[in-house]
């Protein structure tokens, strides 16, 4: 046990299984990508850690990205679940906040996953004010645990009205449901979120029971399976907000995972990009049917509290912001009859893919436009499944869809595609950059995925950014975020009180007692943390207002209602502009966040170890650019020694990516291996 | 002739100018008309005519269609004082020359490139109070315009970038909430200005000729999509009538008829034979309802930009001394009703001519109710909001559950926050069984919300609709069950004398409000139902049994339990 000091962070996405291997004792990394089993994950993920351990008993942590979530709510494939709730409310759920699918068009429809007879009312009624109109009857809610029970519910959704300011009703209700139906997948509103708003506290807590048994499932199994392999270490899950959790808490909070596809990636990239001295960065993670992109200031992620799988499928718990656009390598071009050019939402996807993929699609994608271009090697197709891509076949489809439509021959036609998908990506970055306040030339630009930095260079010339910074390995970036995730436990309590009214001895009591609670969990995780802190936040707004403003506040110093209110008017001032007078300040919910610092990865072990003059260079290319043909050298990547600088056009290649370095722009290797691209001076 | 890449890409930057400007306004509001329903619109407008350029993906849609008149009274006013100049901010609500009604503030700004107005931009938003008879400005008995609220005709709010105070100060002294009014005028200034610096950024970038050319380009393509989207309708005529319950004021029925005829890539749709202006507040001036055809015409042509130029090859009809064209100072405040009814016309007319591009009429009343009254302390409260219903059945299926009103983008607060906020206490907020109109493809729920009062006393208005003429279905769909309204008072349960409309009922500590919303229409026969669909609403209680057997012939347990052959037989009896 005292030898085992192999660190592997799994990240598996719906193609491939990334594992990212890191050993304490020598220092040395290694990545593996082996592709997704399916509908199981956990023998992909076995796979690829077999690919590089002999003996798992080597491994002291597993740090786990996973999608088993997602997926589950996406294809509405969770446990049958039962919702009991205050009378009068059972259509919480299914009537939403009385919303539609689209702006524009009527035909919407929408399907709760819990039907409406497995909701069920029991009389009890708690007061805005947390005092009890009506207590809960045990007896009758046992009664509706057996209904549910009987009707097949495997998990039990509790629900109460203003539970969020006294819970007492629904701890009743909880042991009265346990009494007769002793189950772990029973979970009450206040215990997921104690936070006021009943429809949206009423999908998250039904989404964690929904979820419940199949996360458990699956987490007890991979548990299970590495057990068997001998490993004796410790799992950890990444959650949404970027920050990891340990797999018992996993088994209890599901839903935290539902939208923590990406976070892994966005944590690596601050990550990488802080080492590198940038710690202002837009993460762009290029998949085949989407461009994803988040903020990270001052290697902070910018986090969200609420997003939403589908319609009306709302889950609220703290999350990294994500905006995401449908323009990805698969997204189809195409011309609408009023004669202009669209990129997606449309997309082919990875099965049947782009034209080039020969596998049935005949409708243009940003692929094609990318290999009609030359920008991918169409000798070298990423992934290594196809020998070679078709690129007559992706030169046809975009003179059919594009190029006879809008009379452009067809390179102008291939350019035009990209310069479109370009613009878009632009458009995505200006919304959480120049939008929130940011200036772009403030930060850089991180791609990742397999697309990305092919376009990053465009970007940077598009919306003024510093630079582009390519991590090493683009395409296992997710999995190296594995494993420089913190472990974090995010807390909410609505207070829904005047500032003049606060009473802040009551507000530190309750703070302690959340970050006992944040520190409990992390001691019972069995990691080794570098360190913890704790953040404490207000959600706060002027009387009237419904929009609040995050305000954090100083761990250190004593809270009373001058700091607070002081804290909240600089917050305002950022966010806003003026702060007003005279109008009385609402302090709605306390946020807490306790944060157990895991060891640091050291990224110098990961630079390249080439000798000074070997040569990368591997040929030329012609590559169309900005209405011309120029000839771009092409090296390999993994061949460039630190300190290699390349002058645009150039196109660097490596396993999973391909980077273009446009006219105009040069790229360097810095210390870490890192490709730093930038406007030439 | 533009290249189609600066095309698209300066089409989507455009837009990005407009979401942003309107993103700014719903997150610093203070009244949550705006913050939370969206009640406001953002855009750029034609420096000579008013016309919609570029208008935000988010913004309220019937603004969409409304904005451009409001620039247009404005430009029409310069064109009068001629003194308009660089930092000009122009404000005003008449709802005569800008469409909809007092509420709806409208803030319209100059933007000048090279000395030359290049554009206007514009922000509206809906206040939460400007004066009038009945806090929230919904009055149902209104019948002249200054009992709705105050008038300000386009004034300047910024004269040379100099902020007119005295002009907000009039303002706020006509409002019952003047914090609110104030905070939302903060949020709309700031929401011009950033559009103004954004814009002044792409002209940095790109010269106002190529500017210049996208906006006609985009007008002109917008024009050319939807001549082909009627190209693409059979040609045909198709007439359709439908009524108001009655004005508030003189409790009779009020026509509104539509004369719908497709000829080649021409639409024409004559609203001539509608009745005449009526005494209460359910008028709207003529701007308004080529605003809510174009709102009608997004809906099903959802691929259509938000431009000018979607109107182009439609032919509005819409004689003078309808209710459809009044002006001041006939009553507009209850105009969300009369441009629900609109849309109703336009989708079920053209559901008649081609069912699989329309729907039947979603529930059609936006049911504004409120409730005011004093704390114990003296303190004021006014609980305003609007409520949703059910949506029409459409081709590829059941209308939607509690949505919002086709007119509008808005979410309803949750009940939890209303409690947090106002002493009224939610006895019942939940679907509405059987109230979806029969069809194949049925329509969707309306809602209960039964609601305590937990103060002493308080007034409650309600400006709702669809009380007596329930949401038609189309093609031989069902309607939908009407609008129901009760109130407690100490003599037992009441139902407003004008159906859905009433005005300052005292209701005391204890007693409950009870409303029942509309849901949407049916698509198709009923009897085409497949009775395992049926059987599906029985169990999860959308459709009674009893109801299940009378309107689908169709006989099924409680609990979902098909009878095949009795459905067989009772179908067979049905369709004889």
């Amino acid at each position: 046990m005292s030898q085992a000091r192999k660190i592997v962070g799994v990240d598996v996405g719906g193609t491939f299984t990334d594992v990212f291997f890191l050993d304490e004792s020598t220092g040395a990394c290694t990545v593996a990508k082996v592709p997704t089993s399916k509908p199981d994950q956990s023998a992909g993920f076995l796979a690829g850690i077999k690919a590089e351990v002999a003996d798992f008993a080597d491994i002291s942590t597993v740090i786990h990205g996973t999608t088993v979530a997602t997926n589950a709510l996406l294809e509405k494939k969770g446990a049958p679940t039962g919702i009991i709730t205050t009378a009068g409310f059972r259509d919480t759920l299914e009537m939403r906040r009385r919303d539609r699918p689209h702006t524009w068009g009527l035909w919407g429809q929408f399907t709760p996953v819990v039907d409406r007879d497995m909701r069920l009312e029991v009389a009890e009624r708690t007061l805005a004010d947390g005092s009890c109109h009506t207590a809960v009857d045990p007896g009758e809610v046992e009664a509706a645990a057996r209904q549910l029970l009987a009707s097949g519910a495997e998990a039990v959704a509790i629900v109460f009205i203003n539970a969020y300011a006294n819970a007492a009703n629904e701890q009743a209700a909880l042991a009265a449901v346990k009494n007769v139906w002793p189950n772990d997948y029973v979970v009450t509103s206040h215990e997921i979120l104690p936070e006021i708003r009943e429809f949206e506290r009423t999908s998250t807590t039904t989404l964690n029971a929904y979820l419940q048994p199949a996360i458990a499932d699956y987490l007890r199994r991979l548990e299970g399976a590495l057990g068997a392999e001998n490993f004796a270490g410790e799992v950890l899950i990444v959650q949404s907000n970027g920050g990891v959790m340990s797999l018992d808490t996993a088994c209890e909070r599901p839903i935290r995972t539902a939208l923590s596809g990406p976070a892994a990636g966005v944590i690596a990239s601050a990550y990488i990009a802080g080492n590198a001295g940038f710690p202002n960065v837009i993460t762009c993670d290029m998949g085949g049917t989407s461009f994803d992109v988040s903020l990270v200031v001052d290697g902070e992620s910018a986090l969200t509290t609420q997003a939403s799988v589908d319609f009306g499928m709302v889950i609220r718990t703290p999350m990294i912001e994500m905006t995401t656009i449908g323009a990805g390598g698969g997204s189809i071009a195409w011309v609408d009859r009023g004669g202009l050019l669209q990129i997606g939402p449309e997309s082919a996807g990875s099965d049947p893919g782009p034209v080039c993929y020969g596998a049935g699609n005949t409708r243009p994608t940003v692929t094609d436009a990318n290999v009609v271009l030359g920008r991918i090697n169409a000798d070298r197709p990423i992934g290594g499944a196809l020998e070679r891509l078709d690129v007559d076949a992706a030169r046809n489809a975009i003179m059919a869809a594009v190029g006879t439509p809008l009379g452009l021959d067809v390179m102008t036609a291939a350019e035009a595609i990209v310069r479109v998908a370009n613009a878009r990506m632009a458009g995505a970055i200006r919304l959480v950059s120049i939008e929130r306040g940011h200036n772009p030339s403030d930060f850089v630009a991180m791609p990742f995925g397999g697309g990305g930095a092919l376009h990053a260079g465009a970007l940077i010339k598009d919306v003024g950014l510093k630079a582009a910074v390519v991590p090493l390995y683009p395409g296992v970036t997710s999995a190296l975020g594995c494993t420089v995730a913190d472990m974090r436990h995010d807390f909410v309590q609505t207070l829904n009180t005047m500032l003049d009214d606060l009473d802040t001895a009551a507000l530190t009591v309750m703070i302690e007692s959340f970050a006992a609670t944040g520190h409990q969990l992390l001691a019972k995780a069995a990691v080794s943390f570098a360190g913890q802190s704790t953040v404490f936040a207000l959600d706060m707004s002027y009387l009237g207002q419904t929009h609040t403003v995050d305000v954090t506040l100083p761990v250190d110093a004593a809270i009373d209602t001058d700091v607070i209110r002081s804290s909240f008017e600089a917050r305002y001032r950022t966010v806003f502009g003026k702060p007003l007078s005279g109008i009385a300040i609402r302090v709605l919910n306390l946020r807490v966040a306790v944060i157990g610092h895991r060891n640091k990865l050291d990224l110098k072990l990961l630079a390249p170890k080439i000798a000074a003059g070997v040569d990368a260079q591997t040929g030329e290319r012609a590559v169309w650019a900005d209405g011309g043909w120029h000839q771009a050298a092409i090296y390999e990547r993994p061949l460039l020694a630190v300190g290699a600088t390349i002058a645009g056009p150039a196109l660097l290649e490596q396993t999973d990516t391909t980077i273009f370095v446009d006219p105009g722009l040069s790229a360097t290797v810095d210390q870490f291996g890192n490709l730093i691209i930038r406007q030439q001076d | 002739m533009i290249d189609p890449v600066t095309l698209a890409v300066l089409k989507g930057r455009l837009e990005q100018i407009a979401d942003e400007m309107d993103a700014t306004l719903f997150r610093s509001a203070f009244n949550p008309i705006i913050a939370e329903a969206h009640d406001a619109s953002h855009g750029l407008y034609d420096a000579t005519t008013g016309a919609t350029l570029i208008q935000g993906k988010s913004g309220l849609p019937i603004f969409v269609g409304a904005m451009s008149f409001a620039v247009k009274a404005v430009i029409e006013k310069v064109a009068r004082d001629g003194d308009l100049a660089p930092g000009d901010v122009y404000i005003f609500n008449d709802p005569y020359d800008g469409g909809t009604h007092l509420s709806d503030f409208k803030l319209v700004r100059p933007y000048y490139h090279d000395g030359e107005v290049f554009c206007y931009l514009a922000s509206v938003g809906h206040w939460h109070d400007v004066g009038g008879n009945v806090p929230g400005n919904y009055n149902p008995v209104a019948t002249e315009c200054f009992q709705e609220g105050m008038l300000i005709p386009p004034v300047k709010l910024f004269s040379k970038g100099e902020l007119r105070q005295d002009i907000v100060d009039i303002l706020a002294a006509n409002s019952r909430l003047p914090g609110s009014l104030i905070g939302d005028l903060s949020g709309q200034i700031n929401a011009l200005d950033l559009g103004a610096r954004r814009l002044a950024e792409l002209l940095s970038e790109f010269s106002a000729a190529t500017l210049t050319t996208v906006f006609a380009e985009l007008q002109q393509r917008a024009a050319q999509l939807m001549r082909a989207n009627i190209a693409e309708l059979p040609d045909g005529k198709f007439s359709v009538d439908d009524w108001l319950d009655n004005d508030g004021v003189v409790d009779e029925p009020l026509k509104i008829a539509l004369d719908l005829t497709i000829d080649g890539d021409v639409m024409s749709l004559d609203f001539s034979r509608s009745s005449p202006a009526c005494a209460g507040p359910v008028n709207i001036s003529r701007s308004t309802a080529i605003a809510s055809v174009y709102v009608a015409i997004k809906h099903i042509f959802t691929d259509v930009p938000a431009n000018a130029g979607v109107l182009e090859p439609i032919n509005i009809i819409i004689p003078d001394g309808t209710l459809l064209s009044v002006t001041a100072p006939k009553p507009v405040g209850g105009y969300t009703e009369t441009i629900l009814r609109v849309i109703d016309n336009v989708h079920r007319a053209i559901a008649e001519v081609a069912p699989e591009r329309s729907n039947a009429c979603a529930y059609g009343t936006i049911n504004a109710l409120s409730l005011a009254g004093h704390r114990s302390d003296g303190r004021r409260w006014v609980m305003f909001s609007f409520f949703g219903g059910g949506h029409g059945g459409h081709p590829e299926g059941d209308g939607l559950n509690h949505g919002n009103a086709p007119i509008s983008t808005a979410t309803i607060p949750p009940a939890e926050i209303l409690e947090a906020a106002y002493p009224v206490f939610f006895k019942q907020w939940a679907l509405r069984p059987d109230s979806g109109g029969v069809g194949h493809n049925r329509g969707g729920l309306g809602a209960i919300y039964e609601i305590e009062l937990l103060e002493q006393d308080a007034d409650v208005f309600l400006f709702g609709e669809r009380g007596r003429f329930d949401p038609p279905g189309v093609v031989a769909g069902g309607a939908g069950a009407g609008n129901r309204f009760y109130y407690q008072q100490a003599d037992g349960m009441h139902s407003p004398a004008m159906g859905s409309k009433m005005v300052g009922v005292k209701l005391l500590r204890g007693q409950h409000l009870r409303l029942e919303t509309p849901g949407g229409g049916g698509y198709g026969q009923a009897l085409d139902r497949e009775p395992e669909r049926v059987a599906e609403d029985v169990r999860l209680g959308y459709v009674s049994v009893a109801a299940a057997k009378a309107d689908y012939a169709v006989i099924v347990a409680a609990d979902g339990t098909l009878d095949q052959a009795a459905t067989a037989a009772c179908r067979k009896d049905a369709k004889a």
